[in-house]
């Protein structure tokens, strides 16, 4: 437990000593606003919630989120580190855990930053604040779900770049499973439970459950089980590709 | 104590190591060396955990590494080839995070780090990110992380690559002071390291062991154990002469230097003979010594016939 903790601690000053956590940050501040106040239209609907904010968090965290999974063991695989860190006397799974717990709390925190959009909008109506805190909990899964995928990925390849595009392509499957158009056309051919399962594998199926307010203890065992799978397939993945 | 039986690596179609057995007792300094390639990074590998075996075991300490893998890694400190590091870290920051990764208790984490800055004069550079570090620098920092817990074995990939040789010296004094109560292996290029460091050497040529010596025995296998040279003006009738005694094998003439080395017949020792002979024939010798024998000559040797074995398998 102490190894995972002093792990995280590494990870996240690292992530502030370099520019990564200041460009992502900032990105992310302005990108969840243009899109929540332009495409979202959340000023011009005239209600007082954060919806249209919420709605794009998948399609920003698309991109966002394998960026800043992609260096998680693909950066240590390419410049040796790896060999010193599999050499140390922790478990290959509390190294898995504490990067990613460190990116998870990293990307956690520009959530966060985006405070100002509650007081705005509670400033200019009576919104149902429960229903922000459990959007914002659904994001935060729905980013640790992208982000587990990206670290299982970024332990595959030393390439950054191939990491990235893998982890884009798998998250978008992830996504997709669960939108409108695809599920209509399954159920052209498929009996409406098969339609249904596919649906329930999708992060966003689960994640529009949660920002409409129903915060069901299934959604979110849905999240941990993905992550808990992906750190676990992670693991396996550095084992498998640590010799070369 | 290293115990390796039967070790054996294999990747895909390619063998690494090939069946090397080998122990390396405590107190002992024990010298890898082979011609790039020949397996010895990945023998080091598998002794570390990072790599296991595809047949053979490995005892640290007493204890199989497949058993209790953490165990085993605690009692060991690893410099990796290239001593890799965290290049945005400081190195006071990096020393503290491996001291807390090895397991050291809280308490102890600050005075093990200090004491290992000072052991390898780090004071300079503490404060200073290790990626504007020079070569010499990182390669120290790599050595406190293996060493800042104090452990009963130390395996070192190169450590002494790429230093200047005061550097070299340095390490090479760090090394010495620290084997009487350990376990230590290192690899190398660079012979006269055997020498200076190494109570024990191991030739690794195409994954097998081909020798294992005192870095003096090893010696003694060269051609050029007590061989005699000297410096001198000699014409051919004279070192025929010479290669007509009975207790001299073979005469070389090197030209250039106008050095001329006289090699015994197996096991003899002939300096008073050819000291008695140049006085004799009152030949001007600017120098004249005898040559305890050349490890890279028997390095050359048992390598390259080891390289065309494999070719003619």
């Amino acid at each position: 437990m102490s190894s995972i903790k002093s792990i995280v601690k590494r990870e996240l000053h690292s992530y502030f000593a370099t520019p990564i956590a200041y460009v992502f940050i900032v990105i992310f501040l302005i990108m969840s606003g243009v899109f929540g106040f332009y495409f979202g239209n959340l000023y011009e609907r005239g209600q007082a919630d954060l919806i249209p904010f919420f709605n794009f968090h998948p399609w920003l965290y698309l991109f966002l989120v394998p960026a800043v999974a992609m260096r998680l063991w693909s950066e240590e695989r390419n410049s040796g580190n790896i060999e010193l860190l599999m050499t140390l006397p922790v478990k290959k799974m509390d190294w898995v855990i504490g990067k990613f717990l460190a990116a998870w709390l990293f990307i956690g925190l520009a959530l966060l930053l985006t405070f100002p959009m509650v007081i705005s909008i509670n400033y200019l109506g009576d919104p149902d604040n429960g229903l922000i805190v459990a959007s914002y909990l659904g994001s935060f899964l729905l980013a640790g779900g992208f982000l587990a995928i990206g670290s299982c990925l970024s332990a595959a390849t030393k390439n950054q770049v191939i990491a990235f595009i893998l982890s884009v392509v798998i998250c978008f499957l992830f996504l997709l499973s669960g939108f409108p158009m695809v599920l209509n056309f399954f159920a052209l051919f498929m009996p409406q439970v098969m339609v249904d399962a596919i649906a329930s594998t999708s992060f966003l199926t689960h994640f529009d459950s949660i920002t409409k307010g129903v915060l069901d203890l299934g959604d979110v065992c849905y999240f941990g089980m993905v992550i808990g799978l992906w750190l676990y397939a992670t693991t396996l993945v550095i084992d498998m590709k640590k010799a070369n | 104590m290293i115990e390796c039986l039967n070790l054996s690596k294999q990747f895909g179609q390619f063998t690494a190591v090939n069946d090397l057995s080998f122990t390396a007792h405590q107190g002992q300094v024990l010298g890898f060396l082979g011609p790039n390639g020949a397996g010895k990074s990945t023998t080091m590998k598998m002794i570390t955990g990072f790599l296991e075996p595809t047949a053979g075991t490995i005892k640290v300490c007493g204890a199989d590494i497949t058993d209790d893998p953490i165990g085993v890694k605690r009692k060991i400190g690893y410099l990796p080839e290239g001593a890799p590091s965290y290049g945005e870290m400081e190195v006071g920051q990096f020393l503290f995070f491996i001291a807390a990764c090895r397991g050291l208790p809280a308490n102890l984490i600050k005075p093990a780090v200090e004491s290992v800055i000072s052991r390898v004069n780090l004071e300079k550079v503490y404060y200073q990110k290790i990626e504007t570090l020079s070569k010499g620098f990182k390669r120290r920092v790599g050595l406190a992380q293996a060493i800042i817990h104090d452990p009963e074995v130390l395996i070192m990939d190169e450590p002494t690559d790429g230093l200047d040789p005061n550097q070299k010296h340095q390490v090479r004094s760090l090394i010495t002071d620290m084997s009487k109560d350990k376990t230590i292996i290192l690899s190398t290029h660079i012979l006269e390291e055997v020498h200076a460091v190494c109570d024990r050497a191991i030739i690794i040529a195409g994954g097998e062991l081909v020798a294992d010596n005192t870095p003096t025995e090893m010696e003694n296998m060269s051609r050029y154990h007590h061989a005699v040279s000297f410096v001198s003006d000699l014409d051919t009738e004279l070192l025929n002469k010479i290669k007509g005694m009975d207790c001299v094998l073979d005469v070389n003439y090197d030209a250039r230097l106008k050095e001329t080395t006289v090699f015994p017949t197996q096991g003899l020792f002939i300096f008073d003979e050819i000291s008695d002979f140049l006085r004799k024939e009152s030949i001007q010798v600017k120098s004249l010594k005898m040559e305890a024998g050349r490890l890279d000559e028997v390095f050359r040797n048992i390598t390259i016939n080891t390289a065309e074995r494999e070719v003619v398998k």
